[in-house]
């Protein structure tokens, strides 16, 4: 296709800003539509605006899955300028907009609602507020309002979901977010010590630890020109799919628990415990926080640790199957999980989703297979993919993710074994190529993480933009209590389990 | 059923039976000991690398309720400064999270310090709200192992509840975002006297990597008496079992 864009690889560059081309507003609309328009092949991975120049300039980056490449292009905002939407025909952008609206002001006309996101401290609206976010309203005597959030019945994150029901039956769920906002991108670009940073991206979720700060990682590795060995790049996709089994045991525990089915949730439990106490051994902490640095790693993986991670992994998966395959014929769960929170492959896309989400509704997206990062460039993923969209299948999708991650490790130990070279310690102090950029895509558990990060004249980084998974597929969750009982809410929740603070960050 | 005694079989004894003595993993950072002999010239290089500016430029001394235990300052003084895998490290006073050079016991609560009313009222059940006012799912996760199969802290009576009426007191994570800090004194509020307060993980206690930011407010715990302070990143569920177990006077 013809069109004007910088065209760059995951985890690669540095790039510099200003081979990222800017277009007259209408060009940059019309090439992301033609871009996206009627091909699921190529989806948004970050659209945001930087300071750059003291303009406001708006950056969109595309993935193209059918051949690993970025697409970057950009516009200047010009004050009180009125934009065409880009929403009216591509929903999956509605709240990137919205964000871009909350954060620099840009207007957009033909947009259905340009809400604030996340309420941002540095938004440019203070007078929003979060007591009074404009909720959707239906009218109707027989219609009521259930309002829950943002303190929930559970030891959880905070979020306030807003459904409009009809007796029990949910028309309409609005998820209203922001909760968790802690200005993570911000101290990004304050902090001045590079281990801040590296911490910072450990806490943008702190279940998703592995995926973040690899993304961290490959990002001020693409910047500094520096590139991870083998067997750096072998241990942390091991850490990843470590972190992947983890969570989905984890989550077949909530869902367990949730259908009051307590063998289940219990064996579940204890299985997730020996994953992350693994985990543990390795870098001595359960969620693998200070194993994952730029450069090299301060606990490189020894023998014995590997033994342990194998025999870990053969016994916990004999052990999940044994359970999943009671879990998954016993009629009682099955009556609670089957046609429950039905997503479809349609819905999927229109709402950007990505990751097990997107998958368990049969959209095959998984950076792992179309952008590899780190050693998934070596080794052979199999994309597991599930059809109907239910609870069912995103329940599926985790036992299949599980047998496929132990997979992945296997073939991971088997190649780290035959790359003994030593690994260095890591390396903070790297200097990043003044006035340039990268992009940083890893495949977390719950599906792509984005970094982007651009630097400054003096090498510093001067913006820093990240994705979570959960900024899109929150949209999954409210359509898929759509017409469902709102009984069936915490069970919808929990098969998604989605991120509040990596979505305020 | 028979499917499933096989499963339980499997699965044997699962508890850990003395929730005490467990030992951890070696790599796992609980209590520090910073050797006296720790030189100036150390003291800076420790303090230089530490990304949260717990360790202090003049003293050498180490503030856990700022650590982010990402051990950074061992990396680079490993004969100097070490994490013992001692999770013992809950305190009710914010100063003994200071471990001083040349400090080696154990961090016990000051039994002096704890309301007599908590142990008359809250040792044989307690029941626990929990807020997350800017947590980041890994403390509240490490919250909810805590009751699960193998740490099961139910045996004592202590349990998370959902409805602030119910509960004895509040355990809050997270460094307490702004758009948080009304709901977060809202429950509070809710909850009856006498009740107590517990901070856990780093994040809560001082902060932590957002202390400094916009995003977050904190006034909320300006003028309460703290009963349990219980650092990590996360708090690891035994170092907030012990200390709440301590807090009751539950030997």
């Amino acid at each position: 296709m013809k069109g004007s864009y910088i065209e760059i690889e995951n985890n690669s560059g540095p790039y510099r800003i200003d081979d990222i081309p800017v277009l007259p507003y209408s060009d940059f609309y019309n090439q992301t539509i033609t871009f996206m328009r009627e091909r699921d092949s190529i989806h948004c991975v970050a659209y945001f605006g930087i300071k750059y120049q003291n303009r406001i300039r708006i950056i969109c980056l595309l993935a193209d899955d059918t051949n690993g490449k970025i697409y970057g292009y950009s516009f200047i905002y010009n004050d009180n300028e009125t934009l065409d939407s880009v929403t009216k025909v591509l929903p999956q952008m509605h709240l990137f907009e919205r964000e871009v609206h909350e954060n620099f002001g840009v207007r957009y006309s033909g947009h259905p609602w340009l809400k604030p996101v996340r309420y941002s401290y540095d938004r440019l609206n203070t007078d929003q507020v979060i007591e009074n976010y404009p909720f959707y309203r239906i009218e109707g005597e027989e219609l009521h309002e259930v309002g829950v959030g943002p303190v929930h019945a559970g030891v959880i994150e905070p979020g306030h979901f807003r459904f409009i029901c009809h007796g029990e039956k949910v028309f309409h769920l609005e998820i209203q977010l922001g909760y968790q906002h802690r200005g993570v991108e911000n101290l990004m670009v304050q902090s001045v010590k590079p281990l801040q940073k590296c911490i910072l991206a450990e806490s943008v979720a702190g279940d998703t630890v592995i995926g973040h700060t690899i993304a961290h990682a490959q990002l001020i590795e693409s910047l500094a020109g520096i590139k991870a060995g083998s067997r750096l790049q072998i241990e942390r996709c091991i850490a990843l799919e470590l972190e992947r089994i983890a969570v989905h045991i984890g989550d077949t525990a909530a869902l367990c628990g949730d259908v009051a089915y307590q063998l289940g949730q219990a064996v579940c439990e204890a299985l997730r415990t020996s994953v992350i106490n693994t985990t543990q051994l390795w870098c001595g902490n359960r969620f693998g926080k200070g194993l994952i640095r730029p450069g090299g790693s301060n606990y490189p993986l020894n023998a014995e640790t590997a033994k342990k991670i194998s025999e870990m992994i053969s016994d916990t998966g004999r052990r999940f199957e044994d359970i999943t395959e009671r879990i998954f014929s016993l009629t009682s769960l099955m009556a609670r999980f089957e046609d429950i929170g039905t997503v479809t492959a349609l819905q999927a896309k229109k709402a950007g989703a990505t990751g097990m989400a997107a998958r368990s509704s049969g959209v095959a997206r998984d950076i792992r297979v179309t952008h590899p990062f780190q050693y998934y460039q070596k080794v052979n993923v199999n994309t597991i993919i599930q059809q109907k969209g239910d609870v069912l299948s995103r329940a599926l999708q985790r036992k299949e993710e599980v047998k496929e991650s132990i997979r992945i490790i296997n073939q991971l130990l088997v190649v780290w074994q035959e790359n003994p070279e030593n690994i260095s310690k890591p390396r903070y102090d790297v200097p990043l190529k003044p006035d340039s950029f990268s992009v940083s895509l890893s495949e977390g558990w719950r599906g792509e993480i984005c970094h982007a990060a651009f630097t400054s004249g003096d090498g510093k980084i001067m913006s820093y933009k990240i994705k979570d998974p959960s900024f899109h597929n929150w949209l999954m969750l409210a359509l898929a209590v759509r017409n469902q009982e709102i009984s069936d809410f915490p069970l919808c929740n929990k098969s998604f389990n989605l991120s509040y603070c990596g979505h305020d960050l | 059923m028979k499917q499933e005694i096989k499963i339980l079989r499997q699965h044997g004894v699962q508890y850990i039976k003395d929730l005490r003595r467990q030992q951890l993993s070696p790599l796992f950072k609980g209590r520090p000991v910073i050797s006296e002999e720790i030189t100036e010239k150390e003291i800076a290089s420790a303090a230089g690398v530490c990304p949260a500016g717990a360790i202090c430029s003049k003293t050498g001394s180490l503030d856990l309720g700022k650590c982010m235990f990402c051990g950074e300052c061992v990396f680079i003084n490993p004969d100097k400064i070490k994490f013992t895998n001692d999770y013992r490290i809950a305190a009710n006073r914010r100063e003994d999270l200071i471990i001083k050079p040349g400090q080696t016991g154990e961090i016990r609560l000051s039994e002096n310090h704890v309301r007599t009313e908590i142990r008359r009222i809250f040792r044989k059940g307690l029941k626990l709200r929990q807020v997350s006012a800017g947590g980041d799912n890994a403390c509240e996760m490490e919250l909810n192992a805590a009751g699960n199969v193998n740490f099961d802290m139910g045996r004592f009576g202590i349990e998370f509840t959902a409805s602030p009426r119910h509960a004895d007191g509040i355990v809050i994570t997270g460094p307490v975002s702004s758009a948080m800090s009304y709901a977060l004194k809202n429950t509070y509020d809710a909850i009856p006297e006498p009740k107590l307060i517990i901070l856990s993980g780093t994040d809560a206690i001082s902060g932590g990597m957002f202390a400094e930011s916009k995003a977050i407010d904190r006034s909320f715990l300006a003028d309460k008496k703290i009963d349990l302070y219980v650092p990590g990143n996360p708090a690891h569920p035994l170092t907030f079992i012990n200390g709440v177990l301590d807090l009751l006077g539950i030997r």
